[in-house]
């Protein structure tokens, strides 16, 4: 084999061993950072005792869902305590939400930028299939030897494999934005940045939500392998089962994943809809000055109204 | 609305100008320049760049205050050319002066003034945005402007109130039917109170009822307070409906720009021909531009005398005299029975008129058909102070549906 004269794997080495050498007081940094935002959701989660969090999930489903999902959250986490994992459950769930927090923090104004210039679109296109499509357990290597072992290598294992539905769906979206609304946007003015967050932005809602819901599901999948660098939580309970040969211990584990997939993918689905945002918007809205001019009574409210046609008519009766 | 443009008062200035403008879609667009410059057709350019001419050597103005219709079939480079003006699509050359001022040589700085404060745009699909009520919508210019909250509601609202949508602010667009959006995307481009309003189509995606009340509607908006409406269209009728005037374009190029009765009395060529062969007559002309002097000898001061006229009508072909006083005002008819027992030298005066309802001048034709057929002597024209034009009969008035169709 000597026509092999790539050494791919030696370049891989050496440049983990040069950031390594030159950057660890930024390394520290990131990983403090990354500390402080999973510590915090974790031990807010863990500070919540159960009987507590419990019924504030219930009540969430039930706003965000319905009933008939919100018994279903009621009966999988009343499980989840029964099993013992309450502890393990929060603590991915504490991962899950920090991973999910830096991934939109990240990939949202990264696929913003795709979607604004054809050059960053090139460049990052590969960038995201190698995040996606690199086994899960390469990332595990450098992430340890840069952050050692625990939950923040853990997180940003996760953060990296979750990232790309968010930025690939934000892009999506922003592309999407049907012609004439950006078009209305620049003929009323908009500054370039008035028409992204007015026009763009909010049309593109819809797929940049179903792409965080994505990021949420893979950070989810994600968790369980970081387990092997120590993230903890139910990966872990996974892990050990697997070890022990503890089949009952391993199905325990992964049904308190399954359960936890569940409802946080229906939740995050929701907000896609926007209906709550939508509703509170309006009742906050209804409070506002003018609104009692607006909503006069149609009859009085403008003496053209018999010239405004069988429609309109039809739409006010 | 048309009429006085059309029954001719004073030219209004120039509001809009283009001077030979083009459009090219392409990758070799500098090629492509080098051959219009000397003077290659389209097609050849296509053949030989690969670049397409979407707006050929456009020139010609927009008068202050007029709605001017530019019509097409699609594909010939309409919405193109109204996306120039407010340079949503930046043209390859020309110039676009708009008060004078060269939009194409504007900075981006200026760009957006100008189309918050001077120019607004209707859409064909609305394009309102779901996620705002009906007043956020119609405020959205105002608000992107820097507007205060209480100013651009105001506004809207009172834009809102003048389209008849009032009581429909706190909707969602997807609440309304096509025509109440179009309403909103009327009253958002009113709400900055534009000088120039640029309409794509507007209303061609609306049903064929309301898309009629929508053009009167413009109509009335117009007479309330007159804009600059640039108004694209592929709808023959609409165009001879509401415009002033109108440019006819054909493969990028524009090809006639003239009042509807001036472009089907002259189409510039079989293109404009055939496009209005299917066109009703009686709809573009108006009483005015088919009366006729000929057809009835005049009596009254300073006109023709009794006696010239009895000879005409008592021995010749005409069926009946005209009676006006020193004004050119319309007295009445004067029948070959009435005429036949004047004594010669007879003084206008002393001729027996019978009254008759005249016809105003700007009604169209449509509206004066029946009136003419059931009338058996030809009926007169006045214009607004009663001064008599010309009389249309039945032959006269179906010689002119022959010529134009």
């Amino acid at each position: 084999m000597d026509w092999v004269f790539l050494d791919i794997g030696g370049w891989a080495n050496a440049i983990v061993d040069y950031v390594l050498d030159n950057f660890e007081p930024a390394l520290d940094g990131i990983a403090d950072g990354i500390g402080f935002v999973v510590g915090g959701i974790t031990s807010g989660l863990l500070a919540v005792p159960a009987w507590l969090l419990i019924p504030a999930i219930v009540l969430l489903a039930l706003w965000r869902v319905g009933w008939r999902f919100a018994i279903f959250t009621a009966v999988a986490l009343v499980l989840v305590l029964q099993m013992a994992l309450w502890q393990q459950t929060m603590q991915t769930l504490g991962i899950v939400l920090a991973a999910t927090f830096i991934a939109i923090a990240i990939g949202v104004p990264a696929g913003i930028a795709m979607a604004k210039s054809e050059a960053v679109a090139t460049l990052l296109r590969p960038v995201l299939d190698l995040m996606q499509t690199m086994p899960a357990f390469v990332y595990l290597i450098p992430a340890a030897m840069f952050f050692g072992i625990g939950a923040v290598p853990g997180t940003i294992a996760t953060v990296i494999f979750a990232m790309p539905p968010a930025v690939r769906l934000t892009n999506l979206g922003i592309r999407q934005v049907e012609r004439e609304f950006v078009e209305a946007g620049l003929a009323f003015g908009c500054t370039d940045r008035q028409l992204l967050f007015k026009v763009q932005m909010p049309l593109a809602l819809p797929s940049i939500m179903a792409g965080i819901n994505q990021t949420v599901m893979l950070a989810l999948s994600m968790v369980v392998i970081a387990s092997m660098i120590g993230a903890g939580g139910l990966g872990n309970t996974v892990l050990t089962g697997i070890q022990r040969l503890d089949v009952g211990l391993g199905f325990e584990g992964g049904l308190a994943v399954v359960l936890l997939a569940i409802v946080l993918d229906r939740i995050t689905q929701s907000l896609d809809r926007g209906g709550g945002f939508a509703r509170l918007r309006s009742l906050m809205s209804r409070t506002r000055p003018g609104e009692a001019a607006a909503s006069s009574d149609p009859a009085t409210a403008h003496g053209q109204a018999a010239a405004a046609g069988p429609d309109e008519a039809a739409k006010r009766a | 609305m048309a009429e006085a443009e059309r029954t001719g008062q004073d030219l209004p200035r120039t509001k809009v100008e283009l001077r030979h403008v083009y459009k090219i879609f392409g990758d070799r667009v500098d090629d492509a320049i080098e051959l219009v410059n000397r003077g290659a057709k389209k097609d050849a350019i296509f053949a030989e760049t690969n670049a397409t001419v979407g707006v050929n050597d456009a020139t010609f103005e927009i008068r202050e205050g007029e709605i001017f219709v530019v019509m097409g079939l699609s594909g010939s480079g309409k919405s193109t050319l109204l996306r120039l003006i407010n340079r949503l699509i930046e043209p390859t050359m020309g110039e676009i002066l708009v008060d004078g001022k060269d939009v194409t040589k504007m900075s981006k700085r200026e760009l957006i003034a100008l189309r918050r404060r001077d120019m607004s745009m209707v859409f064909q699909s609305f394009a309102l945005l779901p996620n705002r009520t009906v007043l956020d919508n119609a405020a959205f210019g105002l608000e992107v402007a820097g507007v205060s909250r209480e100013e651009r509601e105001g506004k809207a609202l009172a834009a809102l109130d003048a389209v008849g949508l009032k009581a429909n602010a706190r909707s969602r667009p997807d609440e309304l039917s096509g025509g109440m959006k179009q309403r909103v995307g009327l009253a958002r481009a009113l709400a900055s109170e534009p000088t120039i309003l640029l309409m794509d189509e507007a209303f061609s995606a609306l049903d064929p009822l309301i898309r009629t009340e929508m053009q009167d509607e413009l109509v009335r908006l117009q007479t309330e307070s007159r804009r600059t409406v640039i108004f694209v269209s592929h709808d023959l009728d609409e165009a001879i409906r509401i415009g002033d005037r109108i440019a006819i374009m054909q493969g990028g190029s524009v090809v006639q720009v003239g009042t509807p009765e001036e472009i089907v009395l002259e189409p510039a060529n079989d293109y404009v021909r055939s496009f209005f062969k299917n066109v009703d007559v009686a709809q573009v002309f108006r009483s005015a531009h088919v009366a006729r002097t000929d057809e009835a000898p005049v009596i009254g001061p300073g006109q023709g005398d009794v006696t010239a006229a009895v000879a005409e009508v008592v021995e010749g072909p005409a069926e009946v005299a005209v009676v006006v006083d020193a004004q050119d005002r319309l007295q009445g008819l004067a029948t070959p029975a009435a005429l036949a027992g004047m004594p010669e030298g007879a003084s206008p005066a002393d001729v027996p008129t019978q009254a008759v309802e005249p016809i105003r001048a700007d009604t169209p034709l449509t509206d004066v058909m029946r009136r003419v057929a059931e009338e058996p002597l030809p009926v007169p024209v006045v214009d607004e102070d009663g001064r008599y034009l010309g009389t249309i009969s039945k032959s006269s008035l179906l010689a002119t549906l022959d010529r134009a169709g």
